[in-house]
């Protein structure tokens, strides 16, 4: 089975959950066995693993013409693409786009990132989707998150194959319920054009729902899963340490709920001292919950580590105690699971669509600071509850693998092309 | 012809109110007093009252052929008593038709027979009392918590002076054997044992009113059948349940109440006979042996003690509680008693049950947690609560060891004393036996006055230590004080 994926990050260079949850799944499925995929994402950087799945680059794919020959085109993008994809891609421009801002090699440029002429970026993604559907050949159409649903229809529209998208989050999870108007006529509007849509929980499939109006027969869930973490992490020694650390890890903003993890520290010390409270990470709120640990006199005992990346993540979690995700909506939450692979108990708020599978965490109502600072207190205080979750939550996690994903999402594909 | 031997439990725990980290130190009250009430008060009158009331007009209408046992735990009865004391009374009418058994088991519903014997009789005792001075019977056979049994169980229970103990026919045990049958203890013969007839219970207490069973309905008719047309030999059926199922396990409108009260009319027709346990123990022969190695009882598919005892939650839970026992004996605080009572339900236990499978589900749906995790957090923070107030009364820095060798003088002291006593006896019996030569040894309350003279330094030798122990007790305060 042939399938065109679009995506919008890729591992190794990824901002958020996105990318990990695309490259888990595209692989997850690759072991399935039969699978040919091809996966589009706007800015390759060449370093992507390619063992799985066809990476093709938007700002590799022409759509104006230019005479430029093999070697040109090798010595441009030969470490990202091979030139024969660049070549095939460039026979089926299907319109002049040369009023566009478009290089040497007819190609758009693209940020791969989220910057602020975002909506600028999707269209042109969508443009490029256009070429891309008329080259390869594909028997179901799959893509991932809002940015690329425009591509998706275009590749749709082009070959008239059944298209599937797959939400890993809503703008109702982003922005507390005050939705951004243009952001959800675009998620609409790939939600009545996809043929399946697939949502990362039973959370995310009811807001898909009720919020957008969705008939539930064309919404399936398929939780996320982890890729098993490599020894070298799991090995990481941290300096020995005198005090219990309990962790925040994420983007530091109002999805997040971190005001809440701020309370529930401020109540556990009152009564525990040996206690070390870590927020990591950056986001518009941080400066906030600066301040609002300073007020509350915690400052003291409360750290803030700034964005963390790569391995830094893994050494923090293995320095930590407690893992901390109260987030206020959260469509699936993959970092619960990483701070499990490592050892680490996690509390999670109930408004989390990883909630829906995990059973060896603590779950609690985001609001719900005394519950929050209950668990803390518990997990720090009393060995039989850390080592419980600890074991437990380890050998849960591991049974939480990609290819289950991936099996589930081909039975989608399969019962859409035979329909 | 057969016997069908009827035992009904009736357990409520002591609820532990939600109990904040802030609050130890603070707060020494852990009970959720409102749930208590309303769960009790609602299963009472839901079931508990009704199923009495069919009880008293089964034994009335029958003459006294139906019999049937209780087992009530010290917990519930003390619920009973404060929130629904029109049960007791009805229990009480219930004990003076001469068809109702009392059965022995620990005071808390508690798990100390696996962890700590000397708490394990002492709660039996506690509980045995309790039931004499409710219903005027002194219990002669003797249930465990969950029907938790082994060797090891069978021996204590023995050497209580205990007849009879009940259990759960766990297959894993009896293999092929019938649970029908009465059988004998195998590490102490003496103690006869009867096997719950898992099937034929649940059925009535579990699927009775399950449509898609497919026995469904169950009639009185067709369940006597079933008894009837077992092997020849197959003389006892134990239908052992808790007393929930009538009216709130299997609703009033089921049908369960006529199901019972049709029961004796059918039973006499195949000439089926109604006994108490203990008439059991007592007419009947024990076919054979049996012996566990490993605790078992009636939860749960595995039929063990996983149940509560079978994660690391719950480990430290009961290992943490449990460590005080030694401090506890010597404490005589009524609160703190109580409190050690009540934290020992193995309720408590059954809520931090990590098991999902089929029977996680069971747990889950009687506890009154989110989660195992939220149960294990309640229960610690009270207990570390209790904790401080056990070691305001003998500090930390009194080693247990010193507490043991204290237990120990104790403990030595009253063999001493009654050796002594013995001793005392018998040379009064010498002295006594050319004026009243048949006079029984044992009777105390003439000999004591004239014998006092004669054995004066015994009596001295024997006060000596008691003020030791004394003595001790009061520096092991002081230094409690500091």
């Amino acid at each position: 089975m042939k399938a065109l994926m679009f995506g919008w990050e890729f591992p190794p260079h990824i901002l958020g959950g996105l990318g990990t949850a695309s490259y888990g799944l595209t692989k997850g499925m690759a072991e399935c066995g039969d699978m040919d995929i091809t996966f589009v994402i706007p800015k390759p950087w060449g370093d992507e693993p390619k063992d799985f799945a066809r990476i093709i680059g938007a700002n590799s794919t022409p759509v104006a013409w230019r005479d430029v020959n093999w070697d040109y085109v090798e010595g441009r993008i030969g470490k990202v693409m091979n030139p024969q994809t660049y070549f095939d891609l460039r026979d089926h421009i299907y319109s002049d786009f040369n009023y566009m801002n478009t290089n040497d090699l007819g190609c758009i440029e693209f940020s791969g990132r989220y910057p602020d002429n975002l909506l600028e970026e999707i269209n042109n993604y969508s443009i490029v989707a256009g070429v891309i559907a008329r080259t390869v050949d594909c028997d179901v159409i799959h893509s991932h998150d809002w940015l690329t649903y425009p591509a998706g229809i275009h590749a749709k529209q082009v070959t008239g194959k059944p298209l599937v998208i797959h939400v890993h989050a809503t703008d109702f999870d982003r922005s507390r319920g005050k939705v951004n108007p243009t952001v959800f006529s675009i998620e609409k509007d790939g939600m009545n054009n996809a043929d399946h849509i697939i949502t990362v929980s039973n959370l995310t499939r009811q807001t898909v729902i009720e919020k957008y109006g969705i008939s539930p027969d064309k919404v399936t869930t398929v939780h996320n899963a982890v890729e098993p973490l490599s020894q070298d992490l799991l090995d990481i020694e941290v300096p020995p340490k005198h005090d219990k650390v309990v962790t925040f890890l994420g983007r530091i903003t109002m999805q997040k709920g971190p005001e809440y993890f701020v309370d529930a520290a401020w109540q556990v010390l009152q009564k525990v001292h040996n206690v070390q409270f870590v927020m990591a990470g950056s986001g518009d709120m941080m400066e906030k919950m600066i301040r609002l640990a300073a007020r509350r006199h915690i400052a003291g005992r409360f750290h803030f580590t700034g964005f963390l990346k790569g391995r830094q993540v893994y050494e923090m979690l293995k320095a930590s105690d407690v893992y901390i995700m109260p987030s206020v909506s959260e469509p699936f939450g993959i970092s619960p699971l990483e701070a499990m692979q490592m050892g680490v108990p996690s509390i999670i708020s109930k408004q989390s669509g990883c909630a829906e599978i995990l059973n060896n965490v603590i779950k609690v109502d985001y609001w719900d600071t005394n519950a929050i600072a209950d668990a803390i207190y518990s997990i720090i205080k009393y060995p039989g509850m850390y080592k419980q979750l600890r074991e437990q939550g380890l050998e849960e996690v591991n049974q939480i693998t990609w290819d289950r994903a991936g099996a589930k999402v081909i039975d989608i594909y399969k019962r859409l092309i035979n329909r | 012809m057969k016997s069908i031997c009827f035992y009904f439990q009736i357990h409520q725990p002591f609820r532990l109110k939600t109990y904040r980290f802030f609050d130890i130190g603070n707060d020494h009250y852990y009970y959720d007093d409102f749930a208590n009430d309303e769960i009790i008060t609602r299963i009472a009158q839901r079931s508990y009252m009704p199923a009495n009331e069919m009880l008293l007009d089964m034994i009335k209408e029958n003459g006294k052929k139906f019999k049937v046992a209780f087992s009530i735990t010290g917990t519930a009865l003390e619920q009973l008593e404060q929130y629904v004391p029109e049960f007791i009374d009805s229990m009480k009418e219930l004990a003076e038709t001469g068809c109702v058994e009392f059965l022995s088991e620990t005071y808390a519903h508690s798990l100390s027979s696996l962890v700590d014997p000397e708490e394990f009789v002492s709660q039996v005792k506690a509980h045995d009392q309790k039931i004499y001075q409710l219903f005027g019977q002194r219990p002669k056979v003797f249930r465990n918590t969950e029907l938790i049994y082994d060797d090891d169980i069978a021996s204590m229970v023995a050497s209580m002076g205990f007849k009879g103990a009940i259990t759960d026919g766990a297959k894993h045990i009896l293999g092929w054997k019938s649970p029908n049958y009465l059988y004998k203890a195998a590490p102490v013969p003496k103690l006869k044992l009867l096997l719950k007839n898992s099937k034929l219970s649940d059925d009535i207490s579990f699927r009775f009113s399950n449509p898609e069973w497919a026995a469904y309905p169950l009639t009185a008719d067709k369940y006597i059948d079933w008894i009837a047309s077992l092997p020849e030999e197959e003389m006892l059926i134990n239908l052992f349940m808790n007393y929930e199922t009538f009216g709130e396990l299997q609703p009033r409108e089921s049908g369960i109440f006529e199901f019972m009260k049709a029961l004796p009319r059918f039973a006499s027709q195949h000439n089926i006979e109604f006994m108490t346990p203990s008439e059991v123990v007592s007419k009947m022969k024990p076919v054979g042996e049996l012996s566990v190695m490993h605790p078992i009882s009636w939860a749960d598919e595995a039929r063990d003690t996983s149940a509560w005892m079978g994660n690391i939650l719950q480990d430290e839970a009961v290992n943490k509680l449990y460590c005080l026992s030694e401090r506890i004996r010597l404490i005589e605080d009524k609160r703190i008693r109580q409190d050690w009572n009540y934290l020992q339900a193995s309720d408590h236990f059954y809520y931090m049950s990590t098991k999902h499978s089929s029977d996680g589900s069971v747990h889950s749906h009687y506890s009154p947690y989110d989660s195992p995790y939220a149960a294990f957090t309640n229960y610690m923070n009270v207990l570390s609560d209790f904790l401080i107030r056990v070691r305001e009364q003998f500090p930390e820095e009194v080693e247990n060891e010193e507490l043991n060798a204290l237990l120990l003088t104790i403990r030595n002291q009253e063999k001493e004393i009654e050796e002594l006593n013995r001793e005392v006896e018998l040379m009064r019996n010498n002295i006594v036996k050319d004026t009243t030569g048949d006079f029984a040894p044992k009777v105390e309350e003439k000999e004591q006055e004239p014998e006092k003279k004669t054995p004066e330094k015994k009596a001295a030798a024997k006060k000596a230590p008691a003020k030791k122990v004394g003595e001790k007790k009061t520096t092991t305060k002081k230094v409690a004080k500091k």
